[in-house]
């Protein structure tokens, strides 16, 4: 419970840290032990040096999610330009086959400015809620999210420019991410005006692509810019309020990454990749507090870790199903 | 950095030094993130600016409630857009400010004509910015029109009209009850020949809302004036349809009368 609590803190911005003595199961405390016993660091050197000699590359999960995002906001294009009315609207609001959907952030926003409940509103946050939270939550990001998509090709250039020695990743504070988030909540409220929906990318993104592009667009160019060349995925790292509140949704979703220990290297390849690099601190000799476990709420289970990961030590799994089948 | 080349570890200087290395790293990301976050919060209120100053006096959907609620209460999905079925709603852009992706009506370039019957756009609205409490076009108050240039109304020159009333590339959409009930027509496809302009009392999709009154006693005389009353509701399509340019009728939103 304490471990999973520091787990929730680090989503709004807690330093990652090792699990202490009194977090961690007496099997991980062997496994490390073991693990670090002379012929183990023998065994994980010749995996490791195996694994240069013939390196795998997997684009599985990368792949399928990105299908996922071109297939979502292709089924809002579509239905508007030809008229099929499958789902109208945008990613901020929405009918799916008449069904009532919002984005809870922009709901939230709403009835903060608004200052009164919209029954539609709720029926279609409820929705939402409930169908994130099965996958996990911020899944939302990396599977639907069309600023997301944009974002990783940003961040592509980022990383080349990067091994060229031309530009330096700028890192911020993740608690940044919470303070922007209540005070865009506070403004709302205190306005009466959904102030940030005003430099939100993933509305401006989404009603671009549906009803075409728009000069606010430009902004959405700039903060591609900003993560170009001065701090890799600086919004959804750093600031989008939408990615914390879709955290908080699916804090304890079913669907999670699992992390296992015996078959964990250490060789940090999935931190590399990783949007959100410290919920795999636990990855590091030592960190973690079982010999499995969830990586946890601010995971996007964008599925980079398991793609990248060569001693398949990371896994996507339904909570509680392996115990049931 | 003597300290950092000496190799004896317990010294205790050393990582005090460490520490310090890491504290201004520390530092200068705190720096930058309290830099962000109040570049965030300026960027966000930027849009306050064209909605004080009210730079843009957008003519809303049916429905809409009071702009400041409206603005509010408006989720910016644009699914009102999406039903219309003359499209004649627009989402404003990032130079409206709070009124990035919140729905207008550009009613010289196409009027609500309430060719749907039933206000589709307030049934689309998830967020009840178009109120459900409107079932009919009659009970809509969008705006109200008024008589901007009269010097530029034909009827009040006591002129007639012949041809296509916004020339023969507009391409806006009407309801022609005549030609077709359901599937309205480019006004582009309609020439008239009138005897004296009535355009926007002839096309008014709302009963005794204009009408052209004499402007004499004189029956000789063939000037009229359009006369907007109480039951106009400020769609826009006297606005649409005014054959001089610019419109001498236009629609003010900011006129709304009780009912």
């Amino acid at each position: 419970m304490r471990w999973f609590l520091h787990k929730l803190a680090m989503m709004f911005g807690a330093e990652p840290r090792k699990a202490g003595p009194e977090e961690e199961t007496d099997a991980a405390r062997e496994m490390k032990v073991f693990k670090k016993t002379k012929p183990e660091v023998e065994k994980r050197k010749a995996l490791i040096a195996d694994e240069h000699a013939h390196p795998v590359v997997s684009r599985k999960w990368r792949n399928r999610r990105w299908a996922s995002i071109i297939i979502i906001n292709g089924l809002f294009i579509v239905s508007y330009a030809w008229d099929v009315q499958l789902v109208e609207g945008s990613l901020s609001a929405s009918r799916f086959l008449g069904f009532h959907m919002a984005d809870p952030n922009a709901a939230l926003q709403v009835f903060l400015a608004f200052r009164e409940v919209v029954l539609n509103l709720v029926i279609g946050t409820v929705t939402v809620v409930a169908l994130w939270w099965i996958v996990g939550g911020r899944a939302f990001c990396s599977w639907a999210c069309p600023y997301h998509l944009l974002a990783e090709w940003a961040e592509a250039i980022h990383l080349w420019l990067h091994a060229k020695g031309w530009v330096k990743d700028h890192p911020f504070h993740r608690g940044l991410r919470l303070v922007l988030w209540v005070v865009f909540m506070l403004l709302a409220f205190l306005t009466g005006y959904t102030v940030f929906e005003y430099i939100n990318p993933v509305g401006i993104v989404s009603r671009a692509l549906i009803y075409g592009p728009t000069v606010a667009v430009i902004w959405v160019i700039f903060l591609l810019g900003i993560e170009i060349f001065f701090s890799r995925r600086f919004w959804c790292r750093y600031v989008c309020p939408i990615g914390l509140t879709y955290g908080i949704t699916g804090a304890v979703a079913p669907v999670q990454v699992k992390y296992d220990l015996s078959k964990c290297l250490h060789e940090g390849e999935c931190r590399k990749v990783c949007l959100v690099p410290h919920v795999l601190e636990i990855t590091k000799m030592g960190y973690a507090s079982d010999t499995t476990e969830f990586i946890g709420p601010d995971c996007t289970r964008c599925g980079l870790c398991i793609d990248a990961c060569p001693q398949d030590a990371l896994s996507f799994t339904v909570r509680g199903l392996d115990k049931i089948v | 950095m003597t300290d950092a080349a000496d190799k004896t570890p317990a010294r205790p200087e050393k990582p005090k030094k460490k520490l310090t290395r890491r504290e201004l790293e520390r530092r200068r990301v705190l720096l930058r993130s309290i830099g962000a976050g109040f570049a965030a919060l300026a960027a966000g209120l930027v849009g306050l600016y064209p909605v004080i100053t009210r730079i843009f006096d957008r003519l809303r959907p049916p429905g809409a409630i009071p702009e400041d609620d409206f603005l509010a209460a408006c989720i910016k999905c644009g699914q009102c857009v999406q039903v219309c079925p003359v499209k004649a709603i627009k989402l404003g852009d990032g130079d409206e400010g709070y009124g990035l992706g919140v729905p207008y009506i550009d009613a010289r370039a196409q009027a609500c004509d309430f060719s749907c019957d039933a206000v589709q756009c307030v049934l689309a609205c998830p967020t009840g910015a178009l109120t459900h409490d409107i079932a009919h076009k009659e009970e809509v108050t969008m705006g109200f029109a008024r008589l901007a240039r009269p010097e530029a109304c034909l009827a009040m020159k006591g002129q007639g009209f012949q041809g296509l009333a916004r020339g023969p590339d507009f391409k806006g959409l009407l309801r022609y009850a005549e030609i077709d009930r359901w599937v309205p027509q480019p006004v582009a496809s309609h020439p008239y020949d009138l005897e004296i302009c009535d355009l926007c009392v002839r096309e008014c999709p709302i009963e005794n809302a204009i009408s052209l009154a004499p402007m004499s006693d004189d029956p000789a005389d063939k000037r009229r004036m359009p006369v907007v009353h109480d039951a106009c509701v400020g769609c826009g399509t006297c606005e649409m349809m005014c054959p001089a340019e610019p419109a001498a009728i236009v629609i003010d939103p900011a006129i709304v009368l009780e009912s």
